[in-house]
Protein backbone atom coordinates (compact mmCIF):
# COMPACT_ATOMS: atom_id res chain seq x y z
CA UNK A 1 0.00 0.00 0.00
CA UNK A 2 1.29 3.46 -0.82
CA UNK A 3 2.47 5.88 1.81
CA UNK A 4 -0.36 8.39 1.52
CA UNK A 5 -3.20 6.02 2.11
CA UNK A 6 -1.45 4.36 5.02
CA UNK A 7 -1.66 7.71 6.72
CA UNK A 8 -5.33 7.87 5.89
CA UNK A 9 -6.01 4.56 7.58
CA UNK A 10 -4.82 5.98 10.88
CA UNK A 11 -7.42 8.68 10.68
CA UNK A 12 -5.71 11.49 8.79
CA UNK A 13 -7.02 12.66 5.48
CA UNK A 14 -5.06 12.76 2.28
CA UNK A 15 -5.35 16.01 0.45
CA UNK A 16 -4.29 16.38 -3.11
CA UNK A 17 -1.13 14.42 -3.81
CA UNK A 18 -1.08 10.83 -2.63
CA UNK A 19 1.30 8.02 -3.35
CA UNK A 20 -0.34 4.75 -4.30
CA UNK A 21 0.80 1.41 -5.63
CA UNK A 22 -0.84 -0.57 -8.41
CA UNK A 23 0.11 -3.77 -10.16
CA UNK A 24 -0.55 -3.03 -13.82
CA UNK A 25 -0.25 -5.83 -16.38
CA UNK A 26 2.09 -7.67 -14.06
CA UNK A 27 4.33 -4.74 -13.14
CA UNK A 28 4.36 -3.08 -9.74
CA UNK A 29 4.01 0.64 -10.25
CA UNK A 30 4.17 3.39 -7.68
CA UNK A 31 2.75 6.76 -8.54
CA UNK A 32 1.71 10.01 -6.94
CA UNK A 33 -1.77 11.12 -7.86
CA UNK A 34 -4.08 13.97 -7.00
CA UNK A 35 -6.97 12.51 -4.96
CA UNK A 36 -9.38 13.52 -7.76
CA UNK A 37 -7.60 11.49 -10.45
CA UNK A 38 -9.62 8.64 -11.90
CA UNK A 39 -8.04 5.25 -12.36
CA UNK A 40 -8.43 5.76 -16.11
CA UNK A 41 -6.44 9.01 -16.08
CA UNK A 42 -3.85 7.49 -13.75
CA UNK A 43 -3.30 4.61 -16.16
CA UNK A 44 -3.28 6.68 -19.34
CA UNK A 45 -1.76 9.99 -18.33
CA UNK A 46 0.54 8.96 -15.51
CA UNK A 47 1.60 5.42 -16.37
CA UNK A 48 1.30 5.67 -20.17
CA UNK A 49 -0.84 2.54 -20.22
CA UNK A 50 -3.12 3.58 -23.05
CA UNK A 51 -5.08 0.47 -23.95
CA UNK A 52 -8.05 1.46 -21.77
CA UNK A 53 -9.75 4.22 -23.75
CA UNK A 54 -11.69 7.28 -22.68
CA UNK A 55 -14.98 7.27 -24.55
CA UNK A 56 -17.64 8.99 -22.48
CA UNK A 57 -15.89 9.39 -19.08
CA UNK A 58 -19.32 8.85 -17.42
CA UNK A 59 -19.78 5.09 -17.22
CA UNK A 60 -21.91 4.89 -20.34
CA UNK A 61 -19.73 3.23 -23.01
CA UNK A 62 -17.40 0.60 -21.54
CA UNK A 63 -14.29 1.60 -23.51
CA UNK A 64 -12.34 2.12 -20.27
CA UNK A 65 -12.97 -1.45 -19.04
CA UNK A 66 -10.12 -3.33 -17.37
CA UNK A 67 -9.96 -6.36 -15.11
CA UNK A 68 -9.55 -5.03 -11.60
CA UNK A 69 -8.66 -7.63 -9.00
CA UNK A 70 -9.94 -10.17 -11.50
CA UNK A 71 -13.30 -8.62 -12.41
CA UNK A 72 -14.34 -6.28 -15.20
CA UNK A 73 -14.56 -2.69 -14.04
CA UNK A 74 -14.96 0.75 -15.53
CA UNK A 75 -11.97 2.91 -14.70
CA UNK A 76 -13.57 6.27 -15.50
CA UNK A 77 -15.86 6.14 -12.44
CA UNK A 78 -13.15 4.93 -10.08
CA UNK A 79 -10.86 7.22 -8.09
CA UNK A 80 -7.30 5.93 -8.24
CA UNK A 81 -6.69 6.49 -4.50
CA UNK A 82 -9.54 4.13 -3.68
CA UNK A 83 -7.74 1.30 -5.49
CA UNK A 84 -4.35 1.57 -3.85
CA UNK A 85 -2.89 -1.94 -3.74
CA UNK A 86 -5.12 -3.32 -6.52
CA UNK A 87 -4.19 -5.43 -9.49
CA UNK A 88 -5.14 -4.10 -12.91
CA UNK A 89 -5.02 -6.13 -16.10
CA UNK A 90 -5.66 -4.22 -19.30
CA UNK A 91 -6.20 -5.66 -22.77
CA UNK A 92 -2.48 -5.17 -23.36
CA UNK A 93 -1.61 -7.30 -20.37
CA UNK A 94 -3.85 -10.18 -21.43
CA UNK A 95 -1.34 -11.22 -24.06
CA UNK A 96 1.55 -13.32 -22.77
CA UNK A 97 4.79 -12.38 -24.55
CA UNK A 98 4.02 -13.01 -28.23
CA UNK A 99 0.92 -15.11 -27.72
CA UNK A 100 -2.43 -13.37 -27.79
CA UNK A 101 -5.12 -14.32 -25.31
CA UNK A 102 -7.69 -16.65 -26.90
CA UNK A 103 -10.34 -13.91 -26.65
CA UNK A 104 -8.05 -11.57 -28.59
CA UNK A 105 -7.47 -14.28 -31.20
CA UNK A 106 -11.21 -14.71 -31.57
CA UNK A 107 -11.71 -10.95 -32.11
CA UNK A 108 -9.06 -11.05 -34.85
CA UNK A 109 -10.54 -14.07 -36.50
CA UNK A 110 -14.11 -12.74 -36.56
CA UNK A 111 -13.39 -9.07 -37.31
CA UNK A 112 -14.77 -8.03 -33.94
CA UNK A 113 -13.85 -4.40 -34.61
CA UNK A 114 -13.48 -1.77 -37.23
CA UNK A 115 -11.64 1.32 -35.93
CA UNK A 116 -10.54 -0.56 -32.80
CA UNK A 117 -11.28 2.19 -30.28
CA UNK A 118 -13.73 0.15 -28.23
CA UNK A 119 -11.83 -3.09 -28.68
CA UNK A 120 -9.57 -3.17 -25.59
CA UNK A 121 -12.67 -2.59 -23.45
CA UNK A 122 -14.65 -5.20 -25.38
CA UNK A 123 -11.89 -7.75 -24.95
CA UNK A 124 -11.54 -7.19 -21.20
CA UNK A 125 -15.31 -7.30 -20.83
CA UNK A 126 -15.51 -10.55 -22.80
CA UNK A 127 -12.88 -12.14 -20.54
CA UNK A 128 -15.04 -11.08 -17.59
CA UNK A 129 -18.18 -12.48 -19.21
CA UNK A 130 -16.60 -15.89 -19.72
CA UNK A 131 -15.45 -15.98 -16.12
CA UNK A 132 -18.85 -14.91 -14.75
CA UNK A 133 -20.58 -17.57 -16.86
CA UNK A 134 -18.16 -20.17 -15.55
CA UNK A 135 -19.11 -19.15 -12.02
CA UNK A 136 -22.78 -19.57 -12.90
CA UNK A 137 -23.78 -15.92 -12.65
CA UNK A 138 -27.21 -15.41 -14.24
CA UNK A 139 -28.08 -12.43 -16.44
CA UNK A 140 -31.18 -10.38 -17.20
CA UNK A 141 -32.16 -12.79 -20.01
CA UNK A 142 -31.53 -16.01 -18.08
CA UNK A 143 -34.85 -17.85 -18.04
CA UNK A 144 -34.18 -20.01 -14.97
CA UNK A 145 -32.17 -18.18 -12.33
CA UNK A 146 -31.03 -21.43 -10.77
CA UNK A 147 -29.98 -23.34 -13.90
CA UNK A 148 -26.47 -23.57 -15.36
CA UNK A 149 -25.49 -20.75 -17.67
CA UNK A 150 -25.36 -21.41 -21.38
CA UNK A 151 -23.85 -18.60 -23.43
CA UNK A 152 -26.45 -18.32 -26.18
CA UNK A 153 -26.45 -15.35 -28.57
CA UNK A 154 -29.01 -13.56 -26.41
CA UNK A 155 -26.95 -14.19 -23.28
CA UNK A 156 -23.80 -12.83 -24.93
CA UNK A 157 -25.60 -9.74 -26.26
CA UNK A 158 -27.04 -8.99 -22.83
CA UNK A 159 -23.80 -9.61 -20.95
CA UNK A 160 -21.79 -7.46 -23.39
CA UNK A 161 -24.35 -4.62 -23.40
CA UNK A 162 -22.10 -2.38 -21.28
CA UNK A 163 -19.66 -2.05 -24.17
CA UNK A 164 -20.81 0.15 -27.02
CA UNK A 165 -19.23 0.07 -30.47
CA UNK A 166 -19.68 3.15 -32.60
CA UNK A 167 -18.58 1.25 -35.69
CA UNK A 168 -21.34 -1.28 -35.09
CA UNK A 169 -19.04 -4.28 -35.19
CA UNK A 170 -21.52 -6.17 -33.03
CA UNK A 171 -21.99 -9.21 -35.30
CA UNK A 172 -18.23 -9.81 -35.25
CA UNK A 173 -18.00 -9.21 -31.52
CA UNK A 174 -20.83 -11.66 -30.90
CA UNK A 175 -19.17 -14.28 -33.09
CA UNK A 176 -15.83 -13.74 -31.34
CA UNK A 177 -17.23 -14.08 -27.84
CA UNK A 178 -19.22 -17.11 -28.89
CA UNK A 179 -16.16 -18.81 -30.24
CA UNK A 180 -14.08 -17.90 -27.19
CA UNK A 181 -16.85 -19.30 -24.97
CA UNK A 182 -16.66 -22.61 -26.78
CA UNK A 183 -12.88 -22.78 -26.59
CA UNK B 1 -13.56 19.82 -9.21
CA UNK B 2 -12.98 21.13 -5.71
CA UNK B 3 -9.90 20.09 -3.75
CA UNK B 4 -10.66 16.79 -2.18
CA UNK B 5 -9.57 15.11 0.99
CA UNK B 6 -9.71 11.30 0.85
CA UNK B 7 -9.97 9.17 3.98
CA UNK B 8 -10.25 5.44 4.19
CA UNK B 9 -12.18 4.85 7.39
CA UNK B 10 -10.87 2.00 9.52
CA UNK B 11 -14.18 1.11 11.15
CA UNK B 12 -17.86 2.03 11.21
CA UNK B 13 -17.56 4.30 14.27
CA UNK B 14 -14.75 6.29 12.70
CA UNK B 15 -16.63 6.62 9.42
CA UNK B 16 -19.78 7.91 11.13
CA UNK B 17 -17.81 10.34 13.30
CA UNK B 18 -15.91 11.70 10.28
CA UNK B 19 -18.97 12.35 8.14
CA UNK B 20 -21.51 13.40 10.75
CA UNK B 21 -19.05 15.92 12.19
CA UNK B 22 -18.36 17.57 8.84
CA UNK B 23 -21.11 19.00 6.60
CA UNK B 24 -18.72 18.92 3.63
CA UNK B 25 -17.91 15.21 3.98
CA UNK B 26 -19.56 12.38 2.05
CA UNK B 27 -19.34 8.61 2.06
CA UNK B 28 -17.78 6.96 -0.96
CA UNK B 29 -19.12 3.51 -1.88
CA UNK B 30 -18.44 2.06 -5.31
CA UNK B 31 -18.29 5.60 -6.63
CA UNK B 32 -20.32 4.95 -9.77
CA UNK B 33 -22.78 7.73 -8.95
CA UNK B 34 -20.72 9.98 -6.69
CA UNK B 35 -17.60 10.14 -8.89
CA UNK B 36 -19.82 11.04 -11.83
CA UNK B 37 -21.38 13.79 -9.71
CA UNK B 38 -17.95 15.12 -8.73
CA UNK B 39 -17.09 15.43 -12.41
CA UNK B 40 -20.41 17.07 -13.27
CA UNK B 41 -20.12 19.52 -10.38
CA UNK B 42 -23.37 18.26 -8.83
CA UNK B 43 -21.60 17.13 -5.65
CA UNK B 44 -18.88 19.36 -4.21
CA UNK B 45 -17.69 17.66 -1.03
CA UNK B 46 -14.39 18.68 0.56
CA UNK B 47 -13.81 15.20 1.95
CA UNK B 48 -14.66 11.67 0.92
CA UNK B 49 -14.79 8.96 3.53
CA UNK B 50 -14.32 5.66 1.72
CA UNK B 51 -16.46 2.94 3.28
CA UNK B 52 -15.70 0.41 0.56
CA UNK B 53 -13.21 -1.56 2.63
CA UNK B 54 -15.03 -1.59 5.94
CA UNK B 55 -16.09 -5.21 5.58
CA UNK B 56 -19.92 -5.11 5.65
CA UNK B 57 -19.75 -7.52 2.73
CA UNK B 58 -21.46 -10.62 4.06
CA UNK B 59 -24.79 -12.18 3.07
CA UNK B 60 -26.10 -14.22 6.00
CA UNK B 61 -29.30 -15.74 7.29
CA UNK B 62 -30.19 -14.33 10.70
CA UNK B 63 -33.01 -14.25 13.24
CA UNK B 64 -34.45 -10.75 13.14
CA UNK B 65 -36.91 -9.25 15.65
CA UNK B 66 -39.81 -10.29 13.36
CA UNK B 67 -38.54 -13.62 12.10
CA UNK B 68 -35.91 -15.03 9.82
CA UNK B 69 -34.14 -12.58 7.51
CA UNK B 70 -31.33 -12.53 5.00
CA UNK B 71 -28.89 -9.84 6.10
CA UNK B 72 -27.04 -8.17 3.23
CA UNK B 73 -24.00 -6.02 4.07
CA UNK B 74 -23.92 -2.51 2.59
CA UNK B 75 -20.75 -3.30 0.64
CA UNK B 76 -22.09 -6.39 -1.09
CA UNK B 77 -21.71 -5.62 -4.79
CA UNK B 78 -24.80 -5.65 -6.99
CA UNK B 79 -23.39 -8.52 -9.09
CA UNK B 80 -22.65 -10.68 -6.07
CA UNK B 81 -26.06 -10.05 -4.54
CA UNK B 82 -27.84 -10.92 -7.79
CA UNK B 83 -25.86 -14.16 -8.10
CA UNK B 84 -26.17 -15.23 -4.47
CA UNK B 85 -27.87 -18.65 -4.36
CA UNK B 86 -30.26 -17.72 -1.53
CA UNK B 87 -31.29 -14.52 -3.30
CA UNK B 88 -31.88 -16.40 -6.54
CA UNK B 89 -34.12 -18.96 -4.88
CA UNK B 90 -35.82 -17.06 -2.03
CA UNK B 91 -35.92 -13.51 -3.48
CA UNK B 92 -35.89 -13.84 -7.28
CA UNK B 93 -37.42 -10.37 -7.69
CA UNK B 94 -34.24 -8.92 -6.21
CA UNK B 95 -31.92 -10.88 -8.50
CA UNK B 96 -34.01 -9.88 -11.50
CA UNK B 97 -34.12 -6.20 -10.52
CA UNK B 98 -30.36 -6.06 -9.97
CA UNK B 99 -29.62 -7.87 -13.24
CA UNK B 100 -31.81 -5.42 -15.15
CA UNK B 101 -29.77 -2.46 -13.89
CA UNK B 102 -26.71 -0.79 -15.42
CA UNK B 103 -24.08 -3.14 -16.96
CA UNK B 104 -21.92 -6.10 -15.96
CA UNK B 105 -19.02 -3.81 -15.12
CA UNK B 106 -21.08 -1.33 -13.11
CA UNK B 107 -22.76 -4.10 -11.13
CA UNK B 108 -19.33 -5.28 -9.93
CA UNK B 109 -18.64 -1.76 -8.68
CA UNK B 110 -22.00 -0.63 -7.30
CA UNK B 111 -22.64 -1.39 -3.63
CA UNK B 112 -25.94 -2.19 -1.92
CA UNK B 113 -25.74 0.99 0.18
CA UNK B 114 -24.76 3.21 -2.74
CA UNK B 115 -27.46 1.78 -4.99
CA UNK B 116 -30.15 2.66 -2.43
CA UNK B 117 -28.81 6.20 -2.17
CA UNK B 118 -28.12 6.91 -5.84
CA UNK B 119 -29.68 10.15 -7.01
CA UNK B 120 -32.21 10.91 -9.72
CA UNK B 121 -31.27 10.82 -13.41
CA UNK B 122 -33.45 13.90 -14.13
CA UNK B 123 -31.57 15.56 -17.00
CA UNK B 124 -31.81 19.00 -15.40
CA UNK B 125 -30.52 17.75 -12.06
CA UNK B 126 -27.46 16.52 -13.94
CA UNK B 127 -26.93 19.80 -15.80
CA UNK B 128 -25.58 22.46 -13.46
CA UNK B 129 -26.37 25.23 -15.96
CA UNK B 130 -30.13 24.81 -15.41
CA UNK B 131 -32.33 25.63 -12.39
CA UNK B 132 -33.16 22.63 -10.20
CA UNK B 133 -34.72 22.67 -6.74
CA UNK B 134 -33.13 19.37 -5.84
CA UNK B 135 -29.61 20.51 -6.66
CA UNK B 136 -30.06 24.15 -5.66
CA UNK B 137 -33.05 24.69 -3.35
CA UNK B 138 -35.22 27.59 -4.43
CA UNK B 139 -33.78 27.88 -7.94
CA UNK B 140 -36.90 26.43 -9.60
CA UNK B 141 -37.69 23.23 -11.45
CA UNK B 142 -36.68 23.07 -15.11
CA UNK B 143 -38.56 19.82 -15.66
CA UNK B 144 -41.97 21.41 -15.12
CA UNK B 145 -42.83 22.55 -18.63
CA UNK B 146 -39.52 21.18 -19.96
CA UNK B 147 -38.43 17.77 -21.16
CA UNK B 148 -40.48 15.44 -19.04
CA UNK B 149 -40.75 11.98 -20.49
CA UNK B 150 -39.19 10.37 -17.41
CA UNK B 151 -41.18 12.40 -14.89
CA UNK B 152 -43.21 11.14 -11.96
CA UNK B 153 -46.94 10.42 -12.25
CA UNK B 154 -47.54 9.76 -8.55
CA UNK B 155 -46.68 11.79 -5.46
CA UNK B 156 -44.88 14.63 -7.27
CA UNK B 157 -45.04 18.26 -6.19
CA UNK B 158 -44.84 21.58 -8.00
CA UNK B 159 -41.26 21.78 -6.72
CA UNK B 160 -39.97 18.51 -8.20
CA UNK B 161 -41.28 15.84 -10.55
CA UNK B 162 -38.19 13.61 -10.59
CA UNK B 163 -38.23 9.82 -10.27
CA UNK B 164 -36.00 7.55 -8.24
CA UNK B 165 -33.77 5.56 -10.61
CA UNK B 166 -32.93 2.40 -8.64
CA UNK B 167 -34.27 -0.96 -9.76
CA UNK B 168 -32.94 -2.70 -6.66
CA UNK B 169 -34.83 -0.38 -4.33
CA UNK B 170 -38.13 -1.18 -6.06
CA UNK B 171 -37.61 -4.90 -5.44
CA UNK B 172 -36.66 -4.18 -1.84
CA UNK B 173 -39.83 -2.11 -1.36
CA UNK B 174 -41.91 -5.06 -2.54
CA UNK B 175 -40.00 -7.34 -0.16
CA UNK B 176 -40.57 -5.05 2.88
CA UNK B 177 -36.82 -4.88 3.38
CA UNK B 178 -35.43 -3.06 6.39
CA UNK B 179 -32.38 -0.82 6.12
CA UNK B 180 -29.91 -0.98 8.99
CA UNK B 181 -28.47 2.47 9.66
CA UNK B 182 -25.70 3.59 11.98
CA UNK B 183 -25.86 7.22 13.00
CA UNK B 184 -24.48 9.40 15.74
CA UNK B 185 -27.08 8.00 18.15
CA UNK B 186 -26.23 4.39 17.37
CA UNK B 187 -27.99 1.80 15.25
CA UNK B 188 -31.57 1.95 14.02
CA UNK B 189 -33.69 0.12 11.47
CA UNK B 190 -35.63 1.94 8.80
CA UNK B 191 -38.16 0.11 6.59
CA UNK B 192 -37.00 0.70 3.04
CA UNK B 193 -40.47 2.08 2.27
CA UNK B 194 -39.73 4.88 4.73
CA UNK B 195 -36.18 5.48 3.54
CA UNK B 196 -36.98 7.49 0.42
CA UNK B 197 -39.40 10.40 0.62
CA UNK B 198 -41.76 12.33 -1.62
CA UNK B 199 -40.44 15.71 -2.75
CA UNK B 200 -43.03 18.06 -1.19
CA UNK B 201 -41.33 21.41 -0.70
CA UNK B 202 -37.94 19.83 0.12
CA UNK B 203 -36.88 18.02 -3.04
CA UNK B 204 -33.26 18.49 -1.99
CA UNK B 205 -33.87 15.69 0.52
CA UNK B 206 -34.04 12.30 -1.23
CA UNK B 207 -34.34 10.31 1.96
CA UNK B 208 -35.26 10.49 5.62
CA UNK B 209 -31.63 9.88 6.64
CA UNK B 210 -29.59 12.53 8.39
CA UNK B 211 -26.20 13.70 7.28
CA UNK B 212 -23.67 11.18 8.55
CA UNK B 213 -26.07 8.23 8.72
CA UNK B 214 -24.25 5.19 7.36
CA UNK B 215 -26.18 2.34 5.77
CA UNK B 216 -24.53 -0.80 7.14
CA UNK B 217 -26.88 -3.38 5.67
CA UNK B 218 -30.33 -4.43 4.53
CA UNK B 219 -32.52 -7.19 5.97
CA UNK B 220 -34.80 -9.19 3.71
CA UNK B 221 -37.60 -11.06 5.53
CA UNK B 222 -38.18 -14.59 4.22
CA UNK B 223 -41.83 -15.00 3.14
CA UNK B 224 -43.75 -17.37 0.88
CA UNK B 225 -44.66 -14.50 -1.43
CA UNK B 226 -40.97 -13.53 -1.84
CA UNK B 227 -40.20 -17.00 -3.26
CA UNK B 228 -42.80 -16.43 -5.96
CA UNK B 229 -41.68 -13.01 -7.15
CA UNK B 230 -40.32 -11.30 -10.23
CA UNK B 231 -39.40 -7.98 -11.82
CA UNK B 232 -40.43 -6.51 -15.14
CA UNK B 233 -38.64 -3.46 -16.47
CA UNK B 234 -39.82 -1.46 -19.48
CA UNK B 235 -37.22 0.72 -21.15
CA UNK B 236 -36.22 2.39 -24.40
CA UNK B 237 -33.72 -0.31 -25.31
CA UNK B 238 -33.34 -3.94 -24.30
CA UNK B 239 -30.39 -3.42 -21.97
CA UNK B 240 -28.23 -0.80 -20.21
CA UNK B 241 -31.00 1.76 -19.79
CA UNK B 242 -33.00 3.11 -16.88
CA UNK B 243 -36.64 2.13 -16.47
CA UNK B 244 -39.51 4.05 -18.01
CA UNK B 245 -41.67 2.05 -15.63
CA UNK B 246 -40.99 -1.15 -13.75
CA UNK B 247 -42.97 -3.62 -11.66
CA UNK B 248 -41.75 -5.70 -8.73
CA UNK B 249 -44.33 -8.22 -7.56
CA UNK B 250 -44.56 -11.09 -5.10
CA UNK B 251 -47.52 -13.41 -4.84
CA UNK B 252 -48.79 -16.10 -2.52
CA UNK B 253 -51.96 -17.90 -3.58
CA UNK B 254 -54.39 -19.94 -1.53
CA UNK B 255 -55.78 -22.21 -4.19
CA UNK B 256 -56.94 -19.75 -6.80
CA UNK B 257 -57.24 -16.82 -4.49
CA UNK B 258 -54.65 -14.22 -3.47
CA UNK B 259 -53.51 -14.63 0.14
CA UNK B 260 -50.58 -12.19 -0.01
CA UNK B 261 -49.54 -9.88 -2.81
CA UNK B 262 -46.93 -7.13 -2.90
CA UNK B 263 -46.59 -4.74 -5.80
CA UNK B 264 -44.02 -1.95 -6.13
CA UNK B 265 -43.50 0.34 -9.11
CA UNK B 266 -40.36 2.05 -10.34
CA UNK B 267 -40.09 5.03 -12.65
CA UNK B 268 -43.32 6.57 -11.40
CA UNK B 269 -42.39 8.56 -8.30
CA UNK B 270 -39.67 10.21 -6.23
CA UNK B 271 -39.46 6.92 -4.33
CA UNK B 272 -40.16 3.26 -5.07
CA UNK B 273 -43.97 3.24 -5.11
CA UNK B 274 -45.68 0.52 -3.14
CA UNK B 275 -49.11 0.03 -4.75
CA UNK B 276 -51.04 -0.67 -1.57
CA UNK B 277 -54.47 0.19 -2.99
CA UNK B 278 -53.88 -2.32 -5.79
CA UNK B 279 -52.72 -4.93 -3.28
CA UNK B 280 -55.89 -4.47 -1.20
CA UNK B 281 -58.09 -4.70 -4.26
CA UNK B 282 -56.50 -8.02 -5.24
CA UNK B 283 -56.33 -9.72 -1.87
CA UNK B 284 -58.92 -12.48 -1.59
CA UNK B 285 -59.60 -12.50 -5.32
CA UNK B 286 -58.57 -14.73 -8.17
CA UNK B 287 -55.80 -13.35 -10.40
CA UNK B 288 -57.22 -12.63 -13.82
CA UNK B 289 -56.81 -9.82 -16.28
CA UNK B 290 -59.91 -7.91 -15.18
CA UNK B 291 -59.06 -8.11 -11.50
CA UNK B 292 -55.50 -6.85 -12.02
CA UNK B 293 -56.60 -4.03 -14.29
CA UNK B 294 -59.18 -2.91 -11.76
CA UNK B 295 -56.61 -3.08 -8.99
CA UNK B 296 -54.08 -1.03 -10.97
CA UNK B 297 -56.76 1.54 -11.76
CA UNK B 298 -57.57 1.84 -8.06
CA UNK B 299 -53.91 2.73 -7.45
CA UNK B 300 -53.72 5.07 -10.42
CA UNK B 301 -56.77 7.08 -9.35
CA UNK B 302 -54.30 9.48 -7.73
CA UNK B 303 -52.01 9.69 -10.79
CA UNK B 304 -51.33 13.04 -12.46
CA UNK B 305 -49.93 12.98 -15.97
CA UNK B 306 -48.82 15.41 -18.66
CA UNK B 307 -48.78 14.91 -22.42
CA UNK B 308 -45.27 13.56 -21.99
CA UNK B 309 -46.00 11.09 -19.17
CA UNK B 310 -49.51 9.90 -20.08
CA UNK B 311 -47.97 6.83 -21.74
CA UNK B 312 -46.86 5.53 -18.36
CA UNK B 313 -50.37 4.60 -17.19
CA UNK B 314 -51.25 2.06 -19.90
CA UNK B 315 -47.67 0.82 -19.67
CA UNK B 316 -48.07 0.20 -15.93
CA UNK B 317 -51.40 -1.52 -16.49
CA UNK B 318 -49.90 -3.82 -19.08
CA UNK B 319 -46.70 -4.54 -17.18
CA UNK B 320 -48.47 -5.21 -13.88
CA UNK B 321 -51.03 -7.49 -15.50
CA UNK B 322 -48.39 -9.46 -17.29
CA UNK B 323 -46.27 -9.81 -14.17
CA UNK B 324 -49.07 -11.02 -11.91
CA UNK B 325 -50.57 -13.41 -14.45
CA UNK B 326 -47.13 -14.89 -14.93
CA UNK B 327 -46.62 -15.33 -11.17
CA UNK B 328 -50.07 -16.95 -10.94
CA UNK B 329 -49.01 -19.44 -13.61
CA UNK B 330 -51.44 -18.02 -16.17
CA UNK B 331 -48.86 -16.91 -18.68
CA UNK B 332 -50.43 -14.21 -20.83
CA UNK B 333 -49.84 -14.61 -24.54
C1 LIG C 1 -24.33 4.33 -17.23
C2 LIG C 1 -25.07 3.94 -15.98
C3 LIG C 1 -26.24 3.21 -16.08
C4 LIG C 1 -26.93 2.85 -14.93
N1 LIG C 1 -28.10 2.14 -15.05
C5 LIG C 1 -28.80 1.81 -13.95
C6 LIG C 1 -30.03 1.10 -14.03
O1 LIG C 1 -30.49 0.75 -15.12
N2 LIG C 1 -30.69 0.81 -12.89
C7 LIG C 1 -30.20 1.18 -11.66
O2 LIG C 1 -30.84 0.88 -10.66
N3 LIG C 1 -29.06 1.86 -11.54
C8 LIG C 1 -28.34 2.18 -12.66
N4 LIG C 1 -27.18 2.89 -12.53
C9 LIG C 1 -26.83 3.44 -11.23
C10 LIG C 1 -26.01 2.54 -10.36
O3 LIG C 1 -26.81 1.46 -9.95
C11 LIG C 1 -25.55 3.36 -9.16
O4 LIG C 1 -24.62 4.32 -9.61
C12 LIG C 1 -24.91 2.53 -8.08
O5 LIG C 1 -25.82 1.57 -7.59
C13 LIG C 1 -24.44 3.39 -6.93
O6 LIG C 1 -23.71 2.60 -6.01
P1 LIG C 1 -22.22 2.98 -5.59
O7 LIG C 1 -21.78 2.02 -4.55
O8 LIG C 1 -21.36 3.13 -6.77
O9 LIG C 1 -22.51 4.39 -4.92
P2 LIG C 1 -21.64 5.71 -4.78
O10 LIG C 1 -21.54 6.41 -6.06
O11 LIG C 1 -20.37 5.42 -4.05
O12 LIG C 1 -22.58 6.51 -3.79
C14 LIG C 1 -23.88 6.94 -4.12
C15 LIG C 1 -24.42 7.77 -2.95
O13 LIG C 1 -24.61 6.95 -1.80
C16 LIG C 1 -23.82 7.42 -0.70
N5 LIG C 1 -23.35 6.20 -0.04
C17 LIG C 1 -22.63 5.18 -0.59
N6 LIG C 1 -22.51 4.17 0.29
C18 LIG C 1 -23.16 4.55 1.42
C19 LIG C 1 -23.44 3.92 2.69
N7 LIG C 1 -23.00 2.69 2.97
N8 LIG C 1 -24.16 4.60 3.61
C20 LIG C 1 -24.60 5.85 3.34
N9 LIG C 1 -24.39 6.50 2.17
C21 LIG C 1 -23.70 5.84 1.22
C22 LIG C 1 -22.74 8.28 -1.32
O14 LIG C 1 -22.31 9.29 -0.42
C23 LIG C 1 -23.46 8.87 -2.51
O15 LIG C 1 -24.25 9.96 -2.12
C24 LIG C 1 -26.44 3.23 -13.66
C25 LIG C 1 -25.26 3.95 -13.55
C26 LIG C 1 -24.56 4.31 -14.69
C27 LIG C 1 -23.29 5.09 -14.55
S1 LIG D 1 -37.70 17.47 -11.41
FE1 LIG D 1 -36.59 17.69 -9.48
S2 LIG D 1 -34.54 17.05 -10.04
FE2 LIG D 1 -35.55 17.56 -11.99
S3 LIG D 1 -35.19 19.76 -12.35
FE3 LIG D 1 -37.07 19.64 -11.21
S4 LIG D 1 -36.37 19.89 -9.08
FE4 LIG D 1 -34.58 19.30 -10.27
S1 LIG E 1 -15.07 6.00 -20.65
FE1 LIG E 1 -15.63 4.76 -18.97
S2 LIG E 1 -17.55 3.98 -19.59
FE2 LIG E 1 -17.10 5.40 -21.18
S1 LIG F 1 -14.54 -0.80 -33.51
FE1 LIG F 1 -14.86 1.34 -33.72
S2 LIG F 1 -15.96 1.76 -31.91
FE2 LIG F 1 -15.96 -0.37 -31.91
Amino acid sequence: MGEGVRRAASGYGVRMDTTIELTVDGHRRQLTVDTRTTLLDALRERLAVTSPKKGCDHGQCGSCTVLLDGRRHLTCLALAVAFDGSEVVTAEGLAADDALHHVQEAFLEHDGYQCGYCTPGQVCSAVGVLDEAKQGHPSHVTEDLEADVELTDDEIRERMSGNLCRCGAYPGILAAVKEAAGA
Amino acid sequence: MRELDYVRASDVEEAVALVSGDPDARYLGGGTNLVDHLKLGIARPARLVDVGRLGLDGVEEQDGPDGRVLHVGANVRNSDLAAHPVVRSAFPVLSRALLSGASGQLRHQASTGGNLLQRTRCVYFQDVTTPCNKREPGSGCSAVGGYGRQDAVLGASEHCVATHPSDMAVAMAALDAVVVVRGRQGERRVPVRELHRLPGDRPDLDTTLEHGDLVTGVELPFTDAARCSTYLKVRDRASYAFALVSVAAALELDGDVVRDVRIAWGGVAHKPWRATAAEEALTGRAVDEDAVRAAVDAELAAARTTDQTAYKLPMLRGATTRTLLRLAGKDPS
